[in-house]
C-alpha cells in the first residue's frame, strides 16, 4: 500500500541549447493527487510527457506503474489516461463516436454512458466536436481520459484558458476522482489549483524542483508569513521597506513592494507612517494570507505568472 | 486489424461529413465523365468507351490528394498526438487511410461504370474483373503515395505545393488528359516513368483491349511494388508531433518509392512495346469507326 506508482529520478532533458529539464525527481504515492506547479516553460510538461511515454529524456529514469515508459508502450498505455495540453479531434467527430472509437483502443472499457452523464455530457452526445465550448471540450478530454479505467491520470494543464466558473466546476470533478483513489499527476500554474486539490505539490522552475510538500507544509516552511502588497506614488527602497516592523521579507516585484510580514498589524501602521514622513502616498494595498505564490516568491524573486 | 476496421470505419464517417470530400471524390470525378464522354467522345458510344479508362484513372488518382491533406492536418492540428496516448500502431493509422480511400472511391467507379453503361452505351467494359482489379489496386497504391507526400512534408502549405506538382505530372503526362498518342515521342517516354501512366496504359489495356491481367503484369507488379514501398516508408517516417521535423535524410528514404517506376520506366523506354501498345489500341478504335465500317 502507498507504494510510489510514479517515480521520477534526476530527469534531464535538452531542446538544442534550452535545458527543459536539470534533473528533476519526485515520487507519487498510491491514491495521492500530486501537483507539479510552475511557471510556463518551467519543465512541467516535459515531464508530464516524458512519463506518458510521448518524450525520451537525455538522462534519469522515469516509471509509472512500475514500468519505463520508453520500453513499455502498449502496456503502459493500457493503464494510464492522460489529458493534453495541446490536442485535439477531428471538428465533424461527434462526441459519443470520439469516446466510442477512443475505449474500442483499449482491453478494459468503462460504460461509456455513465462516462456521459457523469461529465456533463449526456446531451451533447450527438454533437460534433467543434460546436462544443471550451469547457466541454475539456470534458470531454477527460471523460476520455477514463475510458480505459486508467490507475494514473495524468492531467497536463487541464485548466489552463477555462473561465473561472468552468474552472471550479473540473475542480468539482478532479476532487471526485481523488475521492474514488486515482493516482493523479496535474500539472498547473494556478496557485489556487494546486493548494486546493493537490495532496503534495512539487514546485518546479527552470527545469528543477525547488520545493516539495503538502501546499500546508511548503507555506509554513516559507515561516507562514502574511503578504502585504503596495504600490506607491514615488518609488521607494526595498531597503527601507524591509526595515518596517514585523517585515520578514521584502522586495519589489516590477511596479509593486511585496511585504511579508509576521505581524501584519504593526507593519501596517509603520508603513502608513512611513509614507508620511517621506511625504509619499499609497495607491493601493492588499493584504494576503499566504499562498503557495509566496513560497514561490521567496524561492525565485519572481512571480509564478510573469 | 480490428483497430484498423474502427479507424477506417470512422474515417470514413469524417469524410462523408465534409463537404470538400464530396465535391473532389464525387461530384468532379462525374463532372470528369461528363466533359469526357459527353464532349471529348461526343455523346459515341465507342469514343466513350475509350474514354473510360482516363475517366476512372482520374477518379482513383486523385485519391493521393485528399488522404496527404488529411494526414497533415491532423498532425498540425494535434489530433494525432491524442491518438499517440491510446494503445494503436501507427501502422493501423495508416491501413486506415488506404481503406477508407479505397472504400468511398468505390461507389464513384460503380456509379460512372453504370452511367457509362446506361448512359453513354458504352458496348464493353473488356475484362471487367481485370478492370475492377486494376482499379483497386490503384487506389491502395494511389493513396499510399498520399502517405509519402503526408511524411515528407511539413506542412499543409508544402503539402498543397507539393500535390500540385505531382498532379500536374499525373494527369498531363500519363494519357489521362490528352491520350498517349497525342503526345510527342519524348513526353511519352517521360511518362513511361509514372505511376499513373503505368494505371491508364493498364487500364486500356484491360478495358478497350479486353486483356488478361497477365498482359498487364509490368503494370500490375508496378503499383504493386510502389504501394508496399510507400506503405513500409510512410510507417518508417510517421510523425506524431506537430513539431517534429522531417529530416533530410528521411527524404532520402521516402525517395526510395521511386525504384519500382524507374526501373519500370527504364525497361519500357528499351522496349517500347506500351507505346506501340497504347497506339494500336487507339488506331483500333479510330479504325472502328471509320466511316462505312460496321459500328
Amino acid at each position: 500500500m502507498n507504494a510510489p506508482v510514479i517515480e521520477v529520478e534526476n530527469l534531464r532533458k535538452n531542446y538544442g541549447p534550452v535545458e527543459a529539464l536539470r534533473g528533476v525527481s519526485f515520487a507519487v504515492k498510491e491514491g495521492e493527487l500530486f501537483g507539479l506547479l510552475g511557471p510556463n516553460g518551467a519543465g512541467k510538461t516535459t515531464t508530464v510527457e516524458i512519463l506518458e511515454g510521448m518524450r525520451t529524456p537525455d538522462s534519469g529514469t522515469a516509471r509509472v506503474c512500475g514500468l519505463d515508459p520508453r520500453k513499455s508502450g502498449a502496456e503502459l498505455k493500457e493503464q494510464i489516461g492522460a489529458v493534453l495540453q495541446s490536442t485535439a479531434l477531428p471538428e465533424k467527430l461527434r462526441v459519443a463516436e470520439a469516446l466510442e472509437l477512443f475505449s474500442s483502443f483499449y482491453s478494459h472499457r468503462r460504460d461509456l454512458e455513465v462516462l456521459l452523464e457523469r461529465f456533463g455530457l449526456a446531451e451533447k452526445k450527438r454533437a460534433f466536436y467543434a460546436q462544443l465550448s471550451g469547457g466541454q471540450k475539456q470534458r470531454l478530454a477527460l471523460a476520455m481520459a477514463l475510458v480505459n479505467e486508467p490507475q494514473v491520470l495524468f492531467l497536463d494543464e487541464p485548466t489552463a484558458g477555462l473561465d473561472p466558473q468552468v474552472r471550479r466546476e473540473m475542480y468539482a470533478i478532479l476532487e471526485e476522482l481523488r475521492r474514488e483513489g486515482k493516482t493523479i499527476l496535474l500539472t498547473t500554474h494556478y496557485i489556487e489549483e494546486a493548494e486546493r486539490l493537490c495532496d503534495r505539490v512539487a514546485i518546479i522552475d527552470h527545469g528543477r524542483v525547488i520545493a516539495l510538500g503538502s501546499p500546508r507544509e511548503l507555506k509554513q516552511r516559507s515561516g507562514g508569513a502574511t503578504r502585504i502588497e503596495a504600490t506607491l506614488a514615488n518609488p521607494a527602497s526595498d531597503g527601507a521597506l524591509r526595515q518596517l516592523d514585523g517585515v520578514a521579507d521584502g522586495r519589489r516585484i516590477a511596479d509593486r513592494y511585496v511585504l511579508h510580514s509576521t505581524r501584519p498589524t504593526q507593519t501596517i501602521v509603520a508603513l502608513v507612517r512611513w509614507l508620511e514622513a517621506e511625504g509619499n502616498e499609497l495607491q493601493s494595498l492588499q493584504i494576503a494570507a499566504p499562498t503557495l505564490e509566496d513560497v514561490f516568491i521567496e524561492l525565485t524573486g519572481r512571480r509564478l505568472r510573469e | 486489424m480490428k483497430h484498423t476496421w474502427t479507424l477506417t470505419r470512422v474515417r470514413m464517417l469524417l469524410a462523408l461529413r465534409n463537404r470538400a470530400f464530396i465535391f473532389f471524390s464525387a461530384i468532379m470525378p462525374l463532372a470528369f465523365l461528363f466533359l469526357y464522354c459527353s464532349v471529348f467522345a461526343r455523346g459515341q458510344p465507342q469514343q466513350a468507351g475509350y474514354m473510360m479508362p482516363a475517366v476512372l484513372a482520374l477518379t482513383v488518382m486523385g485519391s493521393f490528394w485528399g488522404l496527404s491533406m488529411q494526414l497533415v492536418m491532423f498532425r498540425e492540428q494535434g489530433i494525432l498526438r491524442r491518438f499517440r496516448l491510446a494503445p494503436i500502431h501507427p501502422g493501423a493509422l495508416l491501413a486506415s487511410s488506404i481503406v477508407s480511400t479505397y472504400l468511398l472511391t468505390l461507389p464513384t467507379l460503380f456509379a460512372e461504370l453504370a452511367i457509362a453503361k446506361w448512359f453513354y452505351r458504352v458496348p464493353s467494359f473488356g475484362n471487367l474483373w481485370g478492370v475492377f482489379a486494376l482499379l483497386s489496386l490503384g487506389s491502395v497504391a494511389f493513396a499510399s503515395f498520399g502517405l509519402i507526400v503526408a511524411s515528407v512534408t511539413n506542412s499543409m502549405q508544402e503539402t498543397t505545393v507539393i500535390n500540385q506538382a505531382i498532379w500536374f505530372l499525373f494527369i498531363f503526362l500519363s494519357g489521362a488528359t490528352i491520350p498517349l498518342p497525342f503526345l510527342p515521342g519524348w513526353v511519352q517516354r517521360i511518362g513511361a516513368f509514372l505511376p499513373a501512366t503505368h494505371l491508364v496504359t493498364g487500364l486500356q489495356y484491360v478495358f478497350v483491349a479486353a486483356v488478361s491481367l497477365l498482359s498487364v503484369l509490368p503494370e500490375v507488379v508496378a503499383l504493386v511494388g510502389g504501394a508496399v514501398m510507400a506503405y513500409v516508408v510512410s510507417l518508417k517516417l510517421f510523425r506524431w508531433e506537430p513539431e517534429e521535423r522531417i529530416t533530410r535524410r528521411a527524404k532520402g528514404v521516402a525517395a526510395a518509392v521511386v525504384i519500382p517506376f524507374l526501373l519500370l520506366g527504364v525497361w519500357e523506354n528499351a522496349r517500347g512495346t506500351r507505346r506501340a501498345g497504347t497506339q494500336a489500341i487507339y488506331d483500333a478504335v479510330q479504325k472502328r469507326l471509320a466511316p462505312g465500317n460496321p459500328r
